[in-house]
């Protein structure tokens, strides 16, 4: 007997997340099923043509780095991790003809709560992602990668770590590849347990073994990147979604989803619904049938309320949340965001201020204490709202909150600060009320919160 | 540049330096400390915990000052600092879990096994943490066990399954 015969049993399949059939034309969770996640049936999947068809491997000539770059912005694909940035743009920006080294970057250190998406695609379809990562170094001439993966997720680090050792072992990585001039070296390294560490430039310190200290932009990674050297970092879903392209062509990815929102997009729904998972569905998709998909909210209950891009989002109301489309835009609109597509639903039996404690909380745990504003404002947030929380409240708390959030926004080197005080307001936009019977009857106004 | 002294170094074996040369081996000969959280994370999982002794070993291998290996030492949160139980286990208790019994599942393991949050049982045998989020939310609750398996849907039963199970392990000689 050894730890992973004891605890086997008890780790998760994948059935309940990630193999159902209720994606709408999936491109990244298509046909997996666990025990498919290798090399030979990624092959039989189609896998690794897009990096031939680039290579010029596949009977025409090979595409230009200009072609690829040409091809994903055509497509519409924007970063999956959070800021939805245009990733064709992205990598237009890294200098072309340089004399050093340039790297390559996965940001794959999703702790994000409420997103477990990336852990699904590196855990059964690793090899989508080294295809991605080998043609975007292809388009910007890197030689060099890394694939950071969030620490909870060991295992899967050593999955995609098994992955690493199929692609080299056949010729998909490495000198030469597929006997072509093209080399790219890919590695993987892994966290240990910092959200901080999922924004690009801490990430950035982390590869370096360092604290996960996010350094000022600019200089961007494009000009400053690890070791000082230019780099492009993108998202896990981000590069998983390259070979489609390639494959189908930037206009048939756009045609997946809405104008100037292409593709599909993994939504991490949890919390009140009857089947949490990951439901690959394409970008516009409205939020009610998404809703459907996750089975509903629990017990047939009414929704109250969801936060939907992941816990930095501002929380939406049932009534804003029931009009709208799954896509940045519409999300962005409606005074949200779409994040990293991580969907938190709560259902009538939930308390607002608690949620919005749990949530203060975390933020001050991850704040990493370089800026002033966000170090001892996070910790400011947290305890305002645990003592509304628990019957502490003054009256005076309400325009407090309002005005230590604002002070933090806009006031720190990185986005964390933005990620804890967004909430806040948030809340307070939609669910004054709650609060303020916290603060006067120092009780819940809901009747539970199981 | 190193000053380190090799005074109360731990010595390290051979299959651990071997480990070590697998992660140094994946960034540019210079930059040798990007693979410090790696090896640092190589020692936890085979000895339970890092020992300043065994820091100092780290900083001589990746020839770097023994305050930069403390520093990432103690900022990523997974480092255990002090010595933990056999079987330490971290349940998620964020939001998407907290809606989903993690904060129970938490409360429940510390009953079950007699300990405060962040406690360790008499025997040595478990330490009980709550930990944030794991990036598993569609499967909560959600324990770590070691920082390297995660358990998914753990309602009591289970809970109680795991728990004969890994005693189990902990007492064979």
């Amino acid at each position: 007997m050894n730890l992973q015969n004891v605890l086997a049993p008890f780790q998760a399949t994948g059935q309940e997340s990630c193999f159902h059939d209720r994606h709408i034309n999936p491109q990244i969770y298509a046909d997996l099923n666990g025990k498919n996640w290798g090399l030979q049936d990624y092959l039989a999947r189609g896998g690794y043509q897009a990096l031939r068809t680039v290579l010029g491997l596949n009977g025409a000539a090979a595409l230009s780095q200009d072609e690829v770059i040409a091809m994903v912005k055509e497509s519409g694909l924007r970063g999956r991790g959070g800021a939805g940035f245009p990733t064709g743009l992205k990598w237009s920006f890294m200098p072309r003809q340089f004399f050093d080294q340039k790297y390559l970057v996965c940001n794959s250190d999703e702790g994000e709560p409420g997103t477990c998406k990336d852990r699904d695609i590196l855990e059964f379809n690793p090899h989508i992602v080294i295809e991605g990562m080998a043609i975007a170094a292809y388009a910007m001439g890197i030689s060099v990668g890394y694939n950071y993966i969030h620490g909870e997720i060991f295992q899967t680090y050593e999955r995609f770590e098994a992955a690493l050792d199929e692609a080299r072992a056949a010729g998909f990585l490495g000198e030469n590849i597929q006997g072509s001039n093209f080399s790219f070296q890919l590695h993987a390294a892994h966290g240990f347990g910092a959200y901080i560490c999922g924004e690009e430039t801490a990430l950035l310190e982390s590869l370096e073994g360092k604290k996960g200290q996010p350094r000022f932009k600019p200089p961007f990674p494009a000009s400053y990147g690890v070791y000082g050297k230019p780099t492009t970092i993108n998202n896990t879903e981000t590069f998983a979604a390259v070979p489609w392209i390639i494959r189908n062509g930037g206009a048939a990815y756009l045609a997946c989803g809405k104008p100037n929102n292409g593709g599909t997009k993994i939504f991490s729904v949890s919390g009140d619904v009857e089947r949490p998972g990951n439901y690959e569905v394409p970008m516009g998709t409205p939020f009610p049938k998404l809703l459907a998909l996750a089975g509903g909210v629990r017990g047939g209950r009414a929704l109250k309320a969801v936060i939907p891009g992941g816990s930095s989002a501002p929380v939406l109301p049932a009534s804003l949340m029931m009009d709208i489309t799954m896509d940045y835009d519409a999300i962005a609109k409606a005074g949200s965001m779409l994040g990293s597509g991580a969907v938190i639903v709560m259902d009538d039996t939930r308390c607002m201020v608690k949620s919005l404690q749990r949530l203060s909380a975390f933020y001050m745990h991850e704040s990493c204490g370089q800026c002033t504003p966000c170090r001892e404002g996070t910790g400011w947030l947290s305890r305002m709202v645990d003592r509304i929380e628990t019957g502490q409240g003054r009256p005076s708390d309400m325009d407090l909150l309002d005005s230590v959030a604002e002070n933090i926004m806009g006031r720190t080197i990185c986005a964390l600060g933005d990620a804890a005080a967004m909430p806040v307001r948030g809340m307070l936009k939609h669910f004054r009320a709650e609060f303020e019977h916290h603060i006067t009857h120092k009780t819940c106004m809901v009747s539970s919160y199981v | 540049m190193n000053t380190i002294t090799t005074d109360d170094m731990a010595e390290l074996s051979a299959d651990t330096l071997k480990r070590f040369a697998r992660e140094t081996a994946k960034y540019p000969e210079d930059q040798k400390q990007s693979a410090v959280m790696a090896c640092l994370t190589i020692l936890q999982q085979e000895l339970g915990f890092v020992s300043p002794a065994h820091e100092k070993a780290v900083a001589h291998y990746l020839d770097m000052p023994l305050m930069a290996v403390h520093e990432v030492f103690t900022f990523y949160n997974m480092y255990n600092v002090k010595p933990v139980g056999r079987f330490k286990i971290n349940v998620c208790t964020n939001l998407p879990c907290q809606l989903r019994a993690g904060q129970q599942t938490l409360d429940y393991l510390c009953q079950k096994l007699h300990v405060e949050v962040g406690g360790t049982t008499i025997d040595g045998m478990f330490t009980v943490q709550p930990g944030e989020c794991m990036g598993a939310c569609a499967d909560s609750p959600v324990l770590l066990v070691n920082d390297t398996h995660m358990c998914s849907f753990m309602t009591s039963d289970k809970i109680d399954q795991m728990l004969a199970g890994l005693r189990a392990l902990g007492e064979k000689p």
